[in-house]
């Protein structure tokens, strides 16, 4: 009896050994993967920062004013004046038939 | 402890008497005595065991506490290493609307170590390929010098030069990340952004520090790492200040002026929505001060907010509005516009011939010096003053500009009777357009001040009130006539309703007394009128344009056509819908 626990109580230990074994490689390996995700992270963001200063640069006012002239001919921008803006009279409102009971409900 | 005899003599007699043998007393005492002495021992190693178990046991259960501590606590990656201490992060600048008007960049920096260096001399003679402006033989020198171990080259290397560096394969050439800090859109804002330089400086980083501009007031903000990914948010229109500087250097170029400067401020809050001076620079690229000459004529010098001026007959606004809040007149009192005044050796006079008499209204939309000057005879010099100063155009005015701080108006502190009288019409008081724009904004409001602000603010609460809503709306009413019928005639844009007060100035002559031929004109006021909602000052510094067969320098022929050309842009930007003439009248009460 005291044979089989002294055994089993000596398995056990190498059971445990061999878990933390396991999980401190399990704990390294996911260290690495994290310092290599954290380093592939800041390399996005500072891909994405780039890109965002481009974009502002590329959309900068002065040469998008430049752009929309020298594509006067096909685009025909404008800058925006105040009678630009329409009137709600103006729009044409299709003839609403005065609605009956089942037509309202389907509609 | 008395110790018990082995070998008490009365029992070893009675024992010797009953023929006992005493030897057994004595063993039987000895057993006792042992019995005790292991006794005690036992009760002691029990103790021990007891403490050591309470010892482990607590010891285990700390382990153990923070071991569950730790499992039960929520995963936070820690910081990844931030070098040195020094941070180049610092937050991206926004317009109101999230357009980038700052931000970083990743760039690299050039030093060279010498332990790894090979060929020196060699690597100087390639970097001088990539980099013309630095001299060979000096960097020779550094390069190949045996006590030095560590030499900066460049601060800041594009892509390309660092891969045509790393080209060289000099192994003592290094490259370091170094932050950058850009502003995409160029001279764009450049006033307000300022700029930046470098501050302590590592291998793996390098601070960046404000040295002008919202960029220097506002550093601490800017370079806190905790906020650096926080982006600030201003007031300004990125679009409207495109605009507000095209239409303004077009302004210049065509009216041959030295330079000038915009605000279009909103009525309410005081955000400023757009906020321009020419000539401007960029702040990519910021040039060094100028040592010599005027530093007014610099294009770091920022009109709008360090330019004090003498702005002329847009000041009469302000004895106008005193004298109908004190209710000394109404718009119709008739006043006596007869000159010139004569006040020992001062002469006050008006610029072009006008009637004797003349309503109050009739003195803005004519702009009548003998007129104004004579309201401010009726309102007093000390009432004068603490309305002005109420105004706070006395005082230097506080924004997130470094350089509105040593500017303070310029005034004669006795405010005297004849300053009294000129400074009603706006000669005798310097102050910077920018004050102009926030005592506008109180007169046309509805009466209340506001405070000037670069960052984004839309529930700024309401202000002090200066004059009552019933002398606001007076105000806009004579605002408005001065463009339908006054000076600012060419300011008309139609759906807007601009209302505003010209003034052109004579430029003070450094040598003493005034230009004959010089001046600065200035167009106050505000847009549409019947319910102001921006506000906007805009100079120029000696303008002229030859119209209608002769030289024109007045504020009417020069700034006012330029801001009209502005609101017509910009108005609908703003999302302001044109309105009708005969709604807006009504409610104006004009017609």
């Amino acid at each position: 009896m005291r044979a089989l626990f002294y055994l089993l109580t000596a398995f056990g230990v190498i059971g445990l050994a061999i878990w933390a074994y396991d999980q401190n490689q399990q704990t390294q390996t996911a260290q690495r993967d994290v310092r290599r995700l954290r380093a592939e992270i800041r390399s996005l963001h500072e891909s994405i920062d780039v890109q965002r200063a481009e974009w502002a640069y590329l959309n900068r006012p002065q040469r998008l004013r430049a752009l929309v002239q020298m594509n006067y001919a096909r685009l025909e921008l404008l800058p925006l004046e105040g009678s630009r803006f329409g009137r709600v009279e103006e729009i044409p409102y299709p003839m609403i038939a005065p609605a009956t009971d089942g037509a309202g409900q389907e509609g | 402890m008395i110790r018990t005899p082995l070998r008490p003599l009365a029992r070893i007699l009675d024992a010797r008497e009953q023929g006992v043998n005493p030897q057994s007393i004595e063993r039987e005492n000895l057993r006792l005595r042992r019995e005790q002495a292991r006794d005690a021992g036992r009760r002691r190693a029990e103790w021990r065991l007891l403490f050591l178990a309470v010892a482990f046991f607590a010891g285990y259960a700390a382990i153990g506490a923070k071991m569950g501590m730790l499992a039960a606590s929520p995963v936070v990656e820690s910081e990844p290493y931030a070098g040195e201490g020094i941070s180049g992060a610092r937050a991206d600048v926004l317009d109101r609307n999230g357009r980038i008007l700052a931000t970083n960049l990743v760039t690299h920096s050039l030093y060279a170590e010498m332990r790894y260096m090979i060929d020196g001399a060699r690597a100087a003679h390639e970097l001088v390929q990539i980099f013309p402006d630095l001299e060979e033989e000096s960097l020779s020198q550094r390069l190949t010098d045996p006590r030095r171990r560590f030499t900066w080259i460049r601060s800041r290397v594009s892509p390309e030069q660092a891969q045509a560096t790393h080209d060289i394969g000099e192994p003592g050439l290094l490259l370091g990340p170094r932050d950058m800090r850009l502003y995409p859109n160029g001279e764009l804002a450049a006033h307000l952004m300022g700029g930046t330089s470098y501050g302590e400086q590592g291998v793996t980083a390098a601070e960046i520090q404000g040295v002008a501009g919202l960029e220097y007031t506002l550093n601490e903000r800017l370079s806190d790492a905790d906020l650096a990914d926080v982006p600030l948010s201003l007031a300004l229109d990125l679009p409207v200040q495109a605009v507000v500087e095209e239409v303004l250097a077009d302004g210049l170029q065509m009216y041959n002026a030295n330079g000038g400067s915009v605000i279009l401020m909103d009525a309410h809050t005081g955000e400023l929505v757009a906020m321009a001076s020419a000539p401007t620079f960029d702040p990519n690229n910021r040039p060094a001060p100028a040592l010599t000459g005027d530093p007014a004529d610099s294009p770091l010098f920022n009109r709008a907010v360090q330019g004090l001026y003498e702005l002329g007959s847009v000041m009469k606004v302000f004895a106008v509005a005193q004298a109908l809040e004190l209710g000394l007149v109404t718009p119709d009192t008739m006043m006596d516009t007869q000159g010139p005044i004569r006040f020992g050796r001062f002469r006050i006079s008006d610029m072009h011939s006008m009637p004797s008499r003349m309503s109050v209204t009739d003195v803005l939309i004519e702009s009548s010096n003998v007129g104004t000057a004579r309201l401010a005879q009726m309102i007093g010099a000390p009432q004068q003053r603490s309305f002005l100063q109420s105004l706070g155009l006395l005082d230097y005015l506080p924004i997130e500009l470094p350089e509105s701080t040593r500017v303070r108006p310029q005034y004669d502190e006795r405010w005297s009777e004849i300053s009294m009288m000129t400074i009603s019409y706006g000669h005798g008081l310097s102050i910077t357009p920018l004050h102009l724009a926030a005592a506008y904004a109180a007169m046309v409001n509805g009466g209340t001040m506001v405070q000037p602000t670069l960052l984004r603010r839309p529930d700024a609460p309401v202000g002090r009130r200066v004059i009552s809503e019933q002398t606001s709306l007076q105000l806009r009413r004579m605002l408005r006539s001065v463009v339908t019928e006054g000076t600012a005639s060419f300011g008309e844009v139609e759906g807007y309703f601009v209302g505003g007060k010209t003034g052109t100035a004579d430029k003070p002559n450094p040598q003493g007394g005034y230009y004959e031929d010089r001046t600065v004109a200035t167009f106050a006021g505000a847009f549409p009128m019947n319910d102001p909602r921006y506000v906007f000052v805009v100079t120029m510094d000696e303008p002229t344009i030859f119209a209608a067969g002769e030289n024109r320098r007045t504020a009417g022929w020069t700034v006012v056509p330029v801001v009209a050309q502005m609101v017509r842009r910009v108005a609908p930007m703003l999302g302001l819908r044109p309105q009708d003439a005969a709604d807006v009248d009504a409610e104006l009460g004009l017609r």
